[in-house]
């Protein structure tokens, strides 16, 4: 294809639309909403890239890639060339080209984003890393010599994933133990099919398997073996990667009763526990007919929309700001908007009643105004005084965040932590205050981002390369 | 030894099987008081279950199920030699155990699999410990031996008089505590209603009582939330948080209500599992027929 082609050309043509699934019968199921650009579509959104001499989007991708390089390996029509440039940062560009936040990181740095429309970086990540995917093309990246050494990875989210690629890569001898019986963390409880779906995930996983990357499920480090124990084992350094997976309730009265679930329990007994094939599978979920999902983040979008599926006939979200300070991606409210979703802001929920068997049956809310912004810079929702309203509920989704989990805290006395229970790093190298401990993603930063975990997996990998070099801490 | 593989079962009484199962990390570390979550099956759902016993050296652990609902159901239907398709543990904090003096355990039904392993224990650590094990009837009392074996004392009392004393565990508590029998501590393992009535019992005359809580659960690690219970006034997250907690501060009735969340799907997917298994009489009767 036409590589010359000057600037003006370019800017000509239209950012290229993402073929979809139809809202009405999209929102009755939950196969992939995206579908994917055509390969017309790609070489048509690539061409638009004025490989700009000072690439800005570069800066706003957290690992880096080479954006105007791989781009111009599509045009190239070099679909394999353009999926390895891309995973010389990123050993994961079929999720993240599906999840990220690209309008707020890479998108929102391209030079076209202010008078024209971003060049779509994402979604032709995602286009090359499908097409390696589907043309069964995968190219196992070339392997350093054995080196025998023994690295644990705790934990198979994004992070861990990360950390266990570039270790596989340089030699070491890797590990990756799982608490659940199914690989990827939120990738896999969490995301639902609609947005991601799994069989994607199962083949990145086969791909580390055949990198030679060992995964141990049901095995709750900490509780099976603590992190002392595993390096008696012969493990010569350990990376933590256990996510932030403890969900927050907002305490208030009514939210024991029945019919009002955590977005972590909601989503992982669809996700993890296929609860949408009730009975096939085993483990149940109440379905909701007025469901009001509370928050206004990716957890909830995915909750509400999950919701949706479910059968509800009113799936609701209460955000407590308004729509702008929503900190969901804009692609998912737009697309929850389309499957009826509705959407009520500046509104939060003071108790639940129940009926005689503690089913939860109404929620009663306040109303809120934007007041001065807050340390998040985001402006402060103030409650409106005599703003209390009822609403007929029959189930309520807590998607308000995650505090993170106990238990590797509690069973590695040495580990500092601070005062939220996040595992304190040096932020460089994912270094922790425990000697051969490194950590990274959620667990150190709270509730963040998939691209932002995989950053802090590689970049403890290339920290525990040096430690297993110079045996410095 | 392939992991999960269960080396062992014995039927206990109608509906409750023991199984032995291979689990050498978990037999190393476990202790008094902790659970494993498993999933009978391909398609199967997280349940807890208490490690009743374990043999480090042989690497296996020892869970008693009683068959209630569809997965327990099936989950009997297993043999020495299956596989238990996944096992994680061990879970929950472990009980406290320390010298008191005196310990009486009260169990019902299947919660004497659970009070077991902590009556060893309080045993171990220099206790004269008490059992009282209630069941319905005769048959229903489960691990008579085992528990007279590692205890000091053991009364037995069915509903309808059949063995031991007629009536209710409550019954033989207060008799014990009338004649001036006063733990120090008491540990009540069983249904919800029994473990509330001793809590009421022991209230008045203010022992230390201790119950174990089942409440449903999904991944057992603190993630989900979906365990949760009021105690003290306060939310707790019964699988890191417990199972163990002061008797006199549980909200029982909350905790009631929450059990039963799924009684319409559970009745949906013991139908299934009813319909399966006659297919497979059916089925076999057809190869008896047909051979
Ligand atoms: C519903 C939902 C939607 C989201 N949507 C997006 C999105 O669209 N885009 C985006 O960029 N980000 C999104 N996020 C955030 C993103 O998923 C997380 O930031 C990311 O997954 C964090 O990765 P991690 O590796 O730190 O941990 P996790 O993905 O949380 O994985 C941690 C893993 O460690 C395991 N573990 C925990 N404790 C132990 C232990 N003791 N022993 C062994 N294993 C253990 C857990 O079971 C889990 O599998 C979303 C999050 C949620 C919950
Ligand atoms: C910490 C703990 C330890 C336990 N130890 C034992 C034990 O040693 N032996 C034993 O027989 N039982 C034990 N149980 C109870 C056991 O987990 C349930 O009986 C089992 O899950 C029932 O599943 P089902 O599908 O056969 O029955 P269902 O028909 O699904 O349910 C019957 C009842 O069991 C409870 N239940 C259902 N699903 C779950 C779940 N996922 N988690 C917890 N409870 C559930 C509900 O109250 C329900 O009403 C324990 C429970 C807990 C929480
Ligand atoms: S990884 Fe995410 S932020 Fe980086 S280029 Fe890809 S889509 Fe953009
Ligand atoms: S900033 Fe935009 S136009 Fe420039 S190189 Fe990056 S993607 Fe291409
Ligand atoms: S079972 Fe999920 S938090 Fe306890």
């Amino acid at each position: 294809m036409e590589n010359n082609l000057p600037n003006r050309e370019r800017l000509k043509i239209k950012r290229q639309p993402m073929p979809e699934q139809d809202p009405i019968i999209r929102a009755a199921n939950f196969n992939e909403v995206n579908l994917g650009f055509s390969k017309e579509a790609a070489l048509q959104e690539a061409l638009r890239c004025l490989q700009c001499p000072k690439p800005t989007c570069i800066e706003g991708c957290p690992v880096n890639i080479k954006i105007p390089e791989f781009i111009n390996l599509i045009v190239k029509e070099d679909f394999a060339g353009a999926v390895a440039k891309i995973k010389e940062d990123n050993s994961l560009p079929a999720v993240c080209g599906r999840v990220c936040p690209q309008e707020e990181q890479c998108e929102a740095k391209c030079i076209l984003d202010k008078r024209f429309e971003a060049v779509s970086i994402g979604r032709l990540e995602r286009f090359v890393a499908d097409w390696e995917r589907e043309s069964g093309q995968f190219q196992v990246p070339e392997k350093a010599p054995e080196t025998g050494r023994k690295i644990a990875i705790i934990g198979s989210g994004p992070s861990g994933l990360a950390c266990a690629t570039d270790l596989a890569i340089m030699g070491h001898d890797v590990t990756v133990f799982e608490a659940l019986h199914e690989f990827g963390g939120v990738l896999v409880y969490g995301i639902p099919e609609f947005r991601l779906p799994k069989h994607i995930l199962k083949v990145e996983i086969d791909n580390l398997k055949n990198l030679g990357v060992k995964f141990v499920k049901n095995f709750i480090a900490g509780r099976i073996a603590t992190l002392n124990e595993l390096f008696t084992e012969g493990f010569e350094a350990i990376f933590v990667g256990v996510g932030a997976g403890l969900p927050w309730f907002m305490n208030i009265p009514g939210e024991n009763l029945n019919g009002v679930y955590s977005a972590n329990e909601f989503l992982t007994r669809v996700n993890l526990m296929r609860a949408y094939d009730f009975p096939n599978w085993d483990t149940p979920i109440q379905i909701g007919k007025n469901v009001a999902v509370i928050g206004g983040g990716n957890t909830a979008m995915d909750a509400v929309r999950t919701a949706k599926r479910l059968g509800a006939k009113r799936a609701m979200i209460f955000y407590r700001r308004s729509e702008a300070e929503m900190p969901a991606r804009i692609e998912e409210v737009h697309h929850a908007k389309e499957e009826g979703v509705e959407f009520h802001t500046l509104v939060s929920p003071i108790r639940y009643e129940g009926d005689e068997n503690g089913w939860v049956k109404k929620a009663v809310s306040v109303r809120m105004e934007l007041g001065e912004p807050d340390a998040s810079g985001r402006r402060r929702p103030v409650l409106i005084p005599d703003s209390e309203f009822e609403m007929e509920i029959d189930q309520v989704v807590v998607a308000i965040g995650n505090g993170s989990n106990p238990i590797i805290g509690q069973t590695t006395p040495d580990l500092t932590l601070n005062s939220w229970g996040n595992i304190v790093v040096e932020e460089s190298s994912g270094k922790t205050s425990k000697r051969g401990v490194f950590a990274g993603g959620d667990i150190v930063t709270g509730g963040a981002t998939v691209i932002l975990a995989m950053g802090a997996g590689r970049k403890a990998a290339k920290a525990i390369q040096k430690y297993l070099e110079n045996n410095e801490w | 030894m392939p992991l999960n593989k269960i080396v062992k079962t014995e039927l206990l009484g109608p509906e409750v099987k023991l199984f032995e199962i291979t689990a050498p990390r978990i037999a190393k570390k476990r202790k008094a008081g902790q659970f494993i979550i498993l999933r009978v099956d391909d398609h199967g759902e997280r349940i807890p279950l208490t490690i009743a016993d374990a043999d480090a050296e042989k690497g296996t652990i020892t869970v008693i199920v009683q068959g209630l609902g569809a997965t327990s159901k099936r989950f009997l239907q297993k043999e020495a030699g299956d596989i238990v398709w996944d096992l994680a543990g061990p879970l929950g904090k472990p009980t406290h155990i320390e010298k008191r003096g005196l310990v009486i355990a009260v169990s019902g039904g299947v919660g004497t699999a659970v009070a077991m392993p902590i009556a060893a224990a309080s045993k171990k650590a220099g206790n004269t410990v008490y059992s009282i094990i209630g069941a319905r009837t005769k048959e229903l009392v489960i691990l008579e031996k085992e528990m007279t074996e590692r205890t000091d004392k053991i009364f037995i009392t069915t509903d309808d008089g059949s063995y031991g004393r007629k009536g209710l565990v409550t019954d033989q508590l207060k008799s014990l505590l009338d004649d001036g029998i006063i733990p120090d501590e008491l540990v009540a393992i069983g249904p919800l209603p029994m473990m509330r009535a001793v809590s009421e019992l022991t209230r008045s005359y203010n022992i230390p009582t201790v119950v174990s809580l089942n409440s449903i659960m999904i991944d057992g690690t603190g993630m989900c939330g979906g365990c949760r219970a009021t105690v003290d006034g306060k939310t707790v997250f019964v699988c890191v948080d417990g199972p163990e907690f002061d008797g006199h501060k549980v909200d029982f009735a909350e905790l009631g209500r929450r059990q039963k969340a799924y009684l319409e799907q559970e009745k949906q997917s013991m139908e299934a599992f009813s319909h399966q298994c006659r297919l497979e009489v059916k089925a076999k009767k057809l190869k008896i027929e047909t051979a």
